[in-house]
């Protein structure tokens, strides 16, 4: 294992990108780092740029105008990091599935620029604050 | 968008890490004060009104509770309430006070959030994590009742698909007494602390002639001494029966915005318990056949005020326009009554004191086909809605 993934897997810093969501998700996630959840005994951390963080939290249909912020985001983002795709919109579009200012799920997006994007996903509408911990647990195991 | 090349401009968003969702603001500042502010959002707009075109009358709640994820009781409600006022069919009592109660949860567990999200954002993060701490029971008894934490799914044309259950309702009472001295302290700590007097008072002034002129709602209105409120202008399920007042503040700064947010979260206990004492027993559906050919509005207080939606039926099984229009959208421009003037460091305290929603707010965003780029200007709108008029009336 390559000490860049040694290192990712300690302490994952996060950055939250909401790319469309119905806020729902985003509460879930900054419930996590509340007194009942509390991930930062984990040393999971919400950080304040991409240029920081080892994972990325994509909430949310990608929009038309989101997709381009999406992928900046992205590419800000230190190699290698894993992308969660959390909740049903992030995963397959969910119930927007016919909007027409949607462009796709976060997978499609992320594909066209970087083929090799590690990418894990949470689903549920939105999913509990214990169904994404379980995921960034599973998906850092998978590593 | 006008960049002005003298003044200089600080720019914030779309990705920033305070507020959750993508949103653009341009402060053009003088020194440390804010001259002028510009909004540009659209970044979360989905589509949500053509979708519903497309969903069945009985599928559009569980789309509408998703418009946002923190009014997901509120919008449903609306948009139920203006499909029953087309179908004349009125609910049973039981299904009403329903309503009412996981409304009013809804208020608590939103007032609350916000609460702790204003201590975050100017930097006291004891207040942040100890209001989102007693947060946490309030989702477990909606999840308990409706058996989801957020997007409920509760209501349906003609009353509500679960019953609370008899049994579960003295835990409900118990729980609420606990909160209610949570609350009651997280209260007399906030309005007390020097900190948050230094830090949010005379910020952000919203005098009561702006919020006339804005004609903003909610919380923000009450706050600046205009005092609406749906529940009592035009009760709607049950609050017509129920004792309580409407919370007003003179002062219209940020720390009048918090004290009335959480009085509010008292007066929402207080209702809850009379609801649960007062409710009849009986059925909480009623059948419900076709919706004939018309038109109907429903107007729901949602936590951050009122929304309203406007239904329109040609009888068969879908809607043929569905309208909705969200609080955030009449508060968010009075930022340009309030930012302005203030110094730069409380412009996001500010901003975030309306308790913005910006996947409420936005309904619509023009795209060039050919070029994808964004169009906004006047002439633009006016130019393509003129063609649109034409195209219709060459129609018919
Ligand atoms: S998955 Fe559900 S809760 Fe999450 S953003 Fe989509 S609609 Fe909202």
């Amino acid at each position: 294992m390559s000490w860049k993934l040694w290192s990712l897997k300690k302490s994952p810093w996060v950055f939250h990108v909401n790319t469309g969501a119905c806020n729902n998700c985003d509460i879930e996630v900054v419930n996590c780092l509340t007194p009942k959840f509390d991930v930062e005994r984990f040393g999971i951390k919400l950080v304040g740029t991409p240029r920081h963080a080892d994972a990325l939290l994509v909430t949310g249909v990608v929009t038309r105008q989101a997709a381009p912020r999406l992928i900046r985001a992205y590419q800000q983002t230190p190699k290698p990091c894993v992308v969660f795709a959390i909740g049903a919109c992030a995963c397959n579009l969910g119930i927007f599935r016919k909007g027409y200012h949607v462009v796709g799920p976060v997978d499609k997006i992320l594909r066209e620029v970087d083929p090799n994007a590690i990418i894990a996903y949470v689903p549920g509408c939105p999913p509990k604050p214990e169904a994404m911990i379980s995921g960034v647990i599973k998906a850092l195991g998978a590593i | 968008m006008k960049i002005s090349m003298r003044k200089p401009v600080i720019p914030v968003g779309p990705v920033h890490p305070l507020q959750e969702e993508m949103e653009y603001f341009q402060l053009t500042i003088d020194g440390e004060i804010v001259t002028d502010i510009d909004v540009n959002i659209a970044y979360n707009h989905r589509g949500i009104e053509e979708i519903s075109e497309t969903l069945q009358f009985d599928q559009v709640p569980f789309l509408v509770s998703r418009i946002c994820g923190i009014c997901s009781a509120s919008h449903p409600l609306a948009y139920v309430q203006a499909v029953e006022e087309i179908a004349n069919i009125t609910p049973p009592e039981r299904a009403l006070y329903v309503r009412t109660i996981i409304n009013e949860l809804e208020r608590i567990h939103s007032h609350i959030l916000w609460a702790g999200l204003a201590g975050h954002f100017i930097g006291y993060e004891t207040v942040f994590m100890w209001a989102w701490k007693y947060r946490e029971p309030v989702l477990d008894l909606l999840e308990e009742i409706t058996g989801n934490r957020n997007n409920y799914g509760n209501v349906k044309i003609g009353g509500c698909r679960e019953d609370i259950k008899p049994d579960i309702i003295p835990k409900l009472l118990k729980e609420l007494d606990l909160l209610e001295k949570k609350m009651d302290m997280l209260t007399k700590a906030v309005l007390d602390d020097p900190i948050l007097h230094a830090r949010l008072k005379g910020v952000g002034i919203l005098t009561k002639e702006d919020a006339i002129k804005y004609a903003v709602a909610g919380p923000t209105a009450r706050a600046s001494g205009v005092p609406i409120d749906v529940r009592r202008d035009d009760p709607y399920a049950m609050y017509g029966a129920l004792d309580w007042n409407v919370i007003t503040q003179e002062e219209g700064d940020v720390f009048a915005k918090t004290v009335v947010r959480l009085l509010e979260t008292l007066e929402a206990i207080k209702i809850i318990r009379q609801a649960l004492k007062k409710m009849p027993d009986g059925p909480v559906m009623t059948e419900v056949k076709d919706i004939p050919p018309g038109e109907g509005c429903g107007h729901v207080e949602a936590p951050r005020g009122e929304t309203f939606h406007y239904v329109r039926s040609d009888g068969g099984n879908r809607p043929v326009r569905h309208k909705a229009r969200a609080p955030s959208y009449v508060n968010v421009p009075s930022f340009k009554a309030s930012c302005i003037g203030e110094e730069v460091s409380d412009a996001m305290i500010t901003l975030a004191a309306v308790d913005p929603c910006y996947s409420c707010t936005e309904r619509m965003a023009v795209l060039d086909s050919q070029t994808n780029a964004l169009i906004c200007g006047f002439e633009e709108l006016l130019r393509l809605s003129r063609e649109k008029t034409e195209r219709i009336r060459k129609g018919i």
